[in-house]
């Protein structure tokens, strides 16, 4: 059986599974199958870098009749990311979130969601099908909402509640550009549109699919329903839903405007996006500043990291695509999504340690648990290296490239706004490893094991990797790039 | 006659959905939202897709307008459901909604005639004989299966929602029935009838109109008349059948697709000689786990507290 339907399918099996099996069997199935899963990711990837994509008519129903998947480079990269952060969340919540801790409900809601939250993001990373990613997204979303509800406080429910209605109404809305598509076009495969014969309608699906992915991908100003969401789940639901969910949707964009409908990439539309996410980035990080809690610091981060990926749009999109600098600033936005979603899983999971630890993610509750908790402090700090893109982070490799393509296409706002950027995100993460690192202890701390504060240790050290092996994950992202598109034809 | 006939449903269709969104009252609204589900039934009928309007009645008005009843009865125990709706139009939503219908009403007439895939030649080899079936349970088999598990994400979601102090409590509010009233004797009088009509349509769906999705739409119906009329016991989530009931449809599908790819056909192929027969297995295990998470999803999480009151 090949890896990709292992990573399609095991998580799906996983999650039955432990909807069957009694309390004491779950957490070991769970990380068994985990364990399996990085192996087949890990195999994918190998099998995209030795022999290109890899291709799978579900059904053996090709296109416009069937669904069609493909793991090209960008998707073996991010099914390999998110492989290795849910496996770390799992380690990490078997201590979190055991039943004597947060009781019989959280202890067996978190298991079955997180596993259909994986099966939603592998299905998604690997879809050709406009259709199919709908559902896809559906499934993700569910699995996201239920997830920000799990810990029960009035503000989580409120929170979930703005979510479900944002995510829905972006399902509607991606949903109407879909049907639009087939309705002009007969088949929602992205590889068959893309030698489509052009409709008038074609504009407005697009529009419509993508106002409703980026309510999914909280960009500004669609990003109110994120910082009470991430901030309000238990914290290794919280490492998932920010390192992870906002890439599934983004993935989305990069797919219908650079591959189904790249000749629909007007520059004024590619110019919008990225100015909502420089927005984001600056707005974000503003907000990220005046936040007394470590959760809300970590959550509005989110939001002005999101931003940046959308520099991709007008410097590597449209009439960009054929330029020099297009390959700089693809590669660029990809390592963003990337590093950031290690870093962030492993700054949610030492907020997760500290609140374990002392009850409380205040600022001010925080001061001196470094001294306590040595490891913990350490990967807080190397995480907040890789945001705020100092080198050899994978976040440095990510803004230099963006950064040089901006310079090389003469659109210097955009190398502006990654300056200013990274000096708010200095700013902001400054409060709490000043806080972490002062002299005097605030509080007593309840011993953390050390296995659990090596895990988010793991996590940000694999951010800081990705800067310093960056070849390899840089080749890998060009197999199956999409094409620039021919001059002249 | 059938023009007027269709202009005087399109009419009704617009009139209806406006009296659901304008206008003071939750209990009005949720009334007027059956009625359109039930008209828009009748539309999809006129178009000529009997699957589409079998789905949209049993789902879209039935379940859907018992789950908006009970919530609204829900809100009047607890004096939520008194407040007054905010006055006047919400024009942002408003403006919102009139230009996605304007923008959807244009496109209509721009849309070139479609060309849609050739499912008739590619029939023969499903297995089946309704078109939809084939779409549903083999071209497109995959997006089926993650809607089914998409089902089972919601019924999780609904069960976190529990106080934690309730997480063993039995499904559901404590419904209230007289004993030889109306409801407890439709309890034991419609459930036979339901019974035979959803196994029909799931049997039937592999040929005519019908299927797993609307089959377990009417059991399900038919679960939540015996559970309303406290014909049956509400279960509690640790229930092993229960769980076991949940999960079947989706692992019988995955275990389908896997069997299939394990043995070189590759994932979720059907082999035209099996393919009848392993679709009808699937679809007798989808529907059981349609009706009963369709039922659980209505009755909603484990709460004790409306029983004690």
């Amino acid at each position: 059986m090949s890896a990709l339907v292992v990573v399609l399918t095991l998580p799906l099996v996983t999650a039955l599974t432990v909807l069957l099996l009694p309390a004491r069997a779950r957490v070991p199935v769970v990380l068994a199958s985990s364990a399996l899963i990085v192996l087949a990711a890990g195999a994918l990837a190998l099998a995209v870098w030795h022999g290109g994509p890899v291709t799978l008519a579900v059904g053996g129903w090709a296109p416009p009749l069937g669904i069609a998947l493909r793991a090209d480079g960008l998707a073996a990269a991010l099914i390999m990311m998110s492989a290795l952060v849910m496996g770390a969340v799992a380690l990490a919540a078997q201590f979190e979130l055991t039943p004597d801790r947060v009781g019989a409900r959280m202890g067996f809601g978190f298991w079955p969601l997180m596993l259909l939250l994986w099966a939603a993001l592998n299905a998604v990373y690997l879809s050709r099908d406009l259709f199919n990613l709908y559902v896809g997204v559906e499934l993700l979303s569910l699995a996201a909402v239920a997830l920000v509800a799990l810990s029960g406080s009035a503000q989580a429910l409120a929170a979930a509640l703005r979510y479900m209605i944002f995510a829905l109404a972006g399902s509607l809305l991606y949903l109407a550009g879909v049907v639009l598509a087939y309705g002009a076009h007969g088949t929602l495969d992205i590889g068959l549109l893309a030698v489509r014969v052009p409709a008038h309608t074609d504009a407005l699906a697009l529009g419509l699919m993508t106002a409703g992915l980026l309510a999914k991908t909280a960009l500004f100003p669609f990003h109110v329903w994120l910082p009470p969401a991430h901030a309000g789940a238990p914290a290794p639901a919280s490492a998932l839903l920010s390192a992870l969910v906002p890439k599934a949707s983004f993935l989305i964009l990069i797919r219908l405007w650079f591959e189904a409908m790249p000749d629909l990439a007007s520059g004024a539309a590619l110019l919008v996006l990225a100015a909502l996410g420089a927005i984001a980035v600056i707005w974000g990080g503003v907000l990220a500043l005046v936040q007394k809690r470590l959760k809300l610091i970590v959550a509005y981060s989110t939001v002005a990291q999101l931003g940046y990926l959308f520099f991709i749009f007008p410097l590597a999109g449209g009439d960009g695509s054929a330029q020099p600098w297009a390959a700089g600033a693809w590669t660029g936005a990809m390592f963003q999504a990337l590093s950031h979603g290690l870093a962030k899983a492993a700054m949610f999971l030492t907020a997760g340690i500290y609140i374990a630890a002392i009850g409380s993610d205040r600022l001010g509750d925080l001061r001196g648990l470094a001294r306590t908790l040595p490891m913990t402090g350490f990967a807080f700090a190397l995480a907040a290296i890789t945001l705020m893109g100092l080198p050899p982070s994978g976040g440095f490799t990510a803004k230099y490239l963006l950064m040089t393509s901006a310079f090389a296409a003469g659109q210097w706002p955009w190398a502006l706004v990654l300056a200013g950027g990274g000096v708010l995100a200095a700013a902001y993460l400054y409060r709490p490893i000043a806080a972490l690192f002062a002299q005097r202890a605030q509080t007593a701390a309840r011993p953390i094991p050390r296995a659990w504060q090596a895990v988010p240790l793991v996590l940000a050290a694999l951010s800081i990797l990705l800067g310093l092996l960056s070849a390899i994950p840089f080749d890998l992202l060009q197999i199956g790039r999409p094409a620039p598109a021919q001059e002249g034809l | 006659m059938s023009l007027a006939l269709d202009l005087a449903l399109c009419a009704l269709i617009l009139g209806v959905a406006l009296a659901t969104v304008a206008g003071g009252g939750v209990f009005r609204a949720v009334i007027f939202f059956i009625t359109y589900g039930l008209f828009l039934a009748i539309g999809w009928a006129r178009l000529g897709a009997f699957d589409v309007a079998l789905a949209e009645a049993a789902i879209g008005a039935g379940l859907t307008g018992v789950l908006l009843l009970a919530a609204h009865a829900r809100l009047r125990r607890m004096q939520a459901g008194d407040a007054p709706p905010p006055a006047g139009l919400n024009l942002p939503a408003a403006l919102a909604g009139a230009g996605m219908a304007l923008a959807l009403g244009w496109a209509w007439f721009a849309l070139p005639v479609p060309a849609t895939p050739d499912i008739a030649s590619a029939l023969p080899r499903s297995g089946v004989g309704n078109p939809v079936t084939a779409v549903l349970l083999n071209f497109r088999a995959w997006d089926t299966l993650l809607e089914s598990i998409v089902l089972l994400a919601a019924l999780l979601g609904v069960w976190i929602l529990a106080r934690d102090g309730d997480w063993n409590a039995p499904l559901g509010p404590r419904y209230h029935a007289l004993s030889g009233g109306v409801l407890v004797n439709f309890g034991r009088f419609l459930p036979p009838i339901g019974l035979c009509f959803g196994v029909y349509l799931v049997w039937a769906g592999a040929d005519y109109i019908g299927g797993a999705f609307q089959g377990g739409t009417v059991l399900a119906a038919v679960g939540l008349v015996a559970l309303m009329a406290n014909v049956v016991r509400p279960p509690r989530v640790s229930y092993a059948l229960l769980r076991a009931a949940v999960v079947i449809g989706p692992a019988v599908f995955l275990l389908a697709g896997l069997l299939a790819a394990g043995f070189g056909a590759g994932f979720l192929t059907l082999p035209p000689a099996l393919a009848k027969s392993v679709i009808l297995v699937i679809e007798a295990a989808l529907t059981i786990s349609i009706a009963v998470t369709l039922a659980l999803l209505v009755i909603g999480p484990p709460d004790d507290a409306g029983r004690s009151s």
